[in-house]
Parts: C-alpha cells; structure tokens; sequence
C-alpha cells in the first residue's frame, strides 16, 4: 500500500497505555474492575439484585478471575430499565446520552459523564493512532453525527489526537467527493459498505482516489469480510482498517485494528473482554472461539457489567507483531443473531458475501432475501449485473450465475439460487447495510 | 468502409416494465432502432439493439445505470428467391465460422431481409463471406432507408 513506509512507527505517547507490560495491566484491570463493581452494586438497582440472587457481594472479587462468577448482563436488560434504569450517576452528572436505532420498539439509551467522554475520546484516540494516524492527518468523517454514537465518538477521538476533522457525517455523496478532494482528507470513516458506494460514485465523476491523498479508511459499525478489504483496498488504494465498538459499552473505540491489520486489540485497560461458550455461559480460554464479553472498567454514568455482546470471535492467544500488549480479538463477521437458519442449516450472510466476492469479477453489490414457499424457507442471493461482468451471452451470464451458485454451495452446503438482477437496483446504503430482506413473516 | 456493424446490448431484467424503458430514452433522444432483438431466461435478458448513433445510446444508456455492451456484428443481406439462406449457411459451415448468436430482421423500403450475425472472429467472417460474394452490409447501407 501507497504511503505506509514514510509514516510514523507505531507507538507514540497517545498510545503508550497500548504498550504496558502484562502485569501492571492486570493490576490495572483489577483495581479498575473493584470499583467498577462497586458502583454497579452501590448505584444500579438491576446490578445489585442479580449479585443478591447469587449471594454475591463486591468484596468477593479476589482477582480478575473471580469476574466469571458475576451474573451477565444482556440487551433486554437495557430495554426493560427505558430509558434510565440502569443509569449509576444522577442526572446533575450525566453531560450526554446516545441511543441505538432499535430495530423493534423502542431504542436503547446510553448515557455519558465528562470522565466517561474523556475515556471514549481517549479510545478513540488511540484507534487512529493504531490506524497510524496522527497530527497532521486531515479526517473526514462519514459516520452520522447525532444519537448513534459513531459520528460524535470519532469526532472526538480525533479532536484529542491533534488530527483535523472534518465532521461531514452520512450521505451527498458527491459532496464526500469534493471535500475530499479540497481538502485533501488522509483518513476517511463511515461504513465499510458506504465507501464501496463512493468507489463507485468517484469511477463514475471519473475521481481517481488513487491520486488523492486519502491512505487510510476507518471503517465500522456493520460486520464485513477479508474479501471485502481487499476490494476496497485494490479497487482504492487506500488500507482498509477494521475497527470495534457498540453503543452499550461506549460506542466506536473498543477495539481496532493496528497497521499489522492481523486481528483488532480491544483497549482493555478500559474494556475487559471475556469469550464464553454463549450455550453453557462458561468462560473460554484465548484461542477459542465463543460469544464475546465485555466489562466497562472506567464508565460511571452506566456500568455494563459482562455485557453479552453476541459478536462471535476468539481472543487471539499471541502477542502481535506490532509490539502492543493489549489482546486482539479476530475480526468479527458474525453476530450470534445474525445467523440464519435456512432449512435447518446455520447461515452467515458474511459467509456469503466472502463466496460472492471470491468469484471473479463481481462487485459487492448484493443482498439476501428470505421468503416463505409452501411453509419452506427459501432463500435467494441478488447480485448485480455490472459493466464488468455483463456480457452480451446469454451463456458468459448463466455461467456466472452458476459459479456464483457453486461458490455458495461450497461454503454454506445448501442450494441457494442466485438472481442477477440490473445494476443499481439493490439499496445503496449511507449508513450500516442492510443485506438481508426477510419476506418470510409477511404474506 | 466498416464492414462490421457495431450492436448495443444492455442486461435487463425479465420483469414487466423493463422492455419500454430502454426503448422510450431511446426514442426520446431521438435514437432510431433499426432493429431489436432479445434473448432470455427466466430470469433475466439480454437486448440487443442496432441503432445509427451507438456511442450516444451507449452514453445514454450508461447515464440511466444499465449495464452496455458494445459488439462488433455483421449483417448480411438475403437474396429474395428459394435457397437465398440455405446459400449463405452453407458457406458458413463450409468455412467453419462460429456462429455465437444470430437473428432477422427486413429492413429499407424494398422490406430486404437482413441477417447479424455475431461471430467468434468478426473480422475473419466478413473476409470469408466477402470473397464468397456474399452481400455483407457496411453501416452505410444498413442505416439506408
């Protein structure tokens, strides 16, 4: 990739904490993780009832192991407590709140207080540090400003860092394009989805982002593949980084990937994970796969206290390359509610999008559509027919189709049927993607 | 003279609609088709069209998301009397050109039947019908009314 020789080495003062040896960050951790539990218990009803339930107190924590014998927290939990329930500091206190899009009923709320926005920023910070960013860099940043928390998390994150921003949030894509030009953006956030659109938008202005100085995408918020990243990155030039977050812990900023782009570190010191077996609840070791757990060690307005994550990923049991202490986790495709069960078998729509994209000549231009034929699931998969890929042969067509079918087929051991269907028909998303249209509740 | 004849073809789906769209912007740039022909599945098609002006259909086209491709084609025309096909087949076999799709279409004002054929090598087929005197139709003369 263009650039990377010529930046900085990777650790730098914003990102010393990344670098503490492993001991003093246990001690760290722990003593972090006391008060924590401390103030769930003191301050939030929920938590103090469930650790009663398990006649657990505070004082039981005798070190970091002891965190698996803390009941889990979960989503509903969040929704049952609307809006404020789980909230440990007083209003008087509480200087911002966040809420996810709830794709059922009413949204989730999160709720911040300085100290907690200084940690945010701090992670954030960091992130683009790992992402080799620095002063200097101008960051255009695509993610929407407003309740979801990825525009105000990144915008911060950069503030602290000393880099420019450019707090452009989602959409007008043409415009994207110009500042980006204009102002010469080295780093550009938002969804790994929606920079595939402005790839496609800058071909069609006849934009070479090649010659821009843009050498850095910060992309998060909607589960992507390998296959993807290096679309993006061949079909760009710029080094497609991944990076972690949710709301309920503290939005963008938990974890990223580093220059090595080989698995992303969580910033633990302020996020304690924990993989368990998401059936049996019992905690993994490093290595294994399972549903990932986390404990927020600093944030006072709103403890999460294990929070159950459904990400499905492994602790990467090494030390990366890059030199940072703090674990990776692999890059996480899937969701535990994601999965799609189709005829009895378990289907991930990034197993999909990894077979589509491994065919060929195909763009990322596809969607998943689930619908109900005499009580059966059927799925089908809609790729669209690009200039690239068209061919005035009937036969060039189907045999595309049936490649794309086969592809399929290997990685998921059904039949799918494969649509083409004209170029631009499916949804260009501005925001997180939506690749599965499920018909089957309706008539 | 271009002997080859240069076809536009766009991917369509095989939906109600999607026929009268291409043709309508076509028209109301005012692109003549001289001839049209469709070839599909059950799910989707390809149509391909004969137009004077193919870099602004292909422009126009473009501009309105479909996918275009430009394809070298020859036509010929048929001799109006028995056996007038069976002739230009039989050179056609004779000379192992591949055929890889073809269709018909009359055309000008004495209804002549003309065939495009889109071969392997276009450039090799119009060589070989040439020399066998057979009538290939440049641009100048398909576009005749």
């Amino acid at each position: 990739m263009k650039k990377i020789k010529n930046q900085k080495p990777a650790f730098n003062p914003v990102s010393a904490s990344d670098f503490l040896p492993e001991d003093e960050l246990q001690d760290l951790q722990f003593d972090r993780l006391k008060k924590i539990v401390r103030r769930a218990y003191d301050c939030t009803e929920l938590y103090r009832k469930r650790m009663k339930d398990e006649k657990i107190i505070p004082e039981d924590l005798t070190s970091l192991q002891d965190l698996k014998n803390l009941p889990f927290t979960v989503k509903t939990d969040l929704r049952d407590t609307y809006p404020f329930g789980l909230f440990a500091s007083p209003m008087s206190e509480i200087v911002r709140l966040h809420a996810s899009s709830g794709t059922t009923g009413k949204p989730i709320v999160v709720a911040y207080t300085q100290e907690d926005l200084d940690v945010w920023s701090d992670s954030m910070m960091r992130t683009f540090a790992a992402c080799g960013l620095h002063s200097g860099d101008i960051i255009q940043n695509a993610y929407g400003h407003g309740l979801f928390t990825g525009g105000l998390g990144a915008h911060y994150g950069a503030e602290k860092l000393g880099a420019t921003v450019i707090p452009v949030s989602g959409g007008n894509t043409d415009r994207q394009l110009m500042l980006m030009q204009d102002f010469g953006s080295t780093a550009f956030c938002s969804t790994p989805s929606y920079f595939t659109f402005m790839i496609e938008r800058a071909a069609e202005l006849e934009i070479d982002i090649r010659k821009l100085p843009l050498k850095a995408g910060i992309f998060g918020a909607e589960p992507w593949t390998e296959e993807m990243r290096k679309h993006i990155e061949k079909a760009s030039g710029v080094k497609a980084y991944d990076i972690y977050g949710l709301s309920e812990i503290t939005g963008p900023g938990v974890g990223s990937e580093c220059e090595e782009q080989d698995g992303l570190h969580i910033f633990e010191d302020y996020f304690y994970p924990e993989i368990i077996d998401p059936k049996t609840g019992k905690v993994l070791p490093d290595g294994k796969e399972g549903e990932l757990v986390l404990t927020t060690l600093c944030k006072k307005a709103m403890p999460m206290i294990r929070y159950r994550t459904r990400d499905i990923t492994m602790i990467i049991p090494r030390r990366c390359r890059c030199g940072r202490t703090i674990r990776r986790i692999k890059r996480i495709n899937r969701r535990s509610d994601d999965m799609l069960i189709i005829r009895g078998v378990n289907i991930f729509p990034s197993q999909i999008e990894s077979a589509i994209l491994a065919v060929e000549g195909t763009l990322p231009h596809y969607q998943i559509v689930l619908s109900k034929e005499k009580g059966l699931d059927q799925i089908e998969v809609q790729v669209e027919v690009t200039e690239k890929v068209f061919s005035d042969r009937i036969g060039a067509l189907e045999q595309l189709q049936s490649k794309l079918m086969q592809a399929l087929e290997n990685v998921t051991s059904i039949r799918i049927g494969v649509r083409l269907v004209a170029h631009q028909t499916i949804k260009r998303s501005e925001g997180k993607a939506k690749r599965v249209i499920d018909m089957r509740n309706q008539n | 003279m271009a002997m080859k004849i240069k076809q536009v073809s766009i991917f369509i789906e095989n939906k109600a609609g999607t026929l009268s769209a291409p043709c309508k912007l076509l028209s109301d740039a005012g692109i003549n088709i001289v001839t049209l022909c469709l070839a599909d599945t059950n799910d989707f098609g390809i149509m391909r069209l004969i137009v004077k002006d193919w870099q602004k259909a292909k422009k126009l086209l473009e501009s309105k998301d479909y996918a275009v491709k430009i394809t070298d084609v020859v036509a010929i025309e048929v001799e109006d009397r028995p056996g007038g096909l069976a002739s230009i087949l039989s050179v056609l076999e004779k000379s192992k050109l591949n055929v890889e799709y073809m269709y018909a279409f009359t055309s000008g004002k004495n209804g002549r039947a003309v065939l495009v054929f889109c071969f392997e090598n276009p450039d090799e087929a119009v060589q070989i019908l040439s020399s066998k005197g057979i009538n290939v139709l440049g641009e100048t003369h398909i576009f005749q009314k």
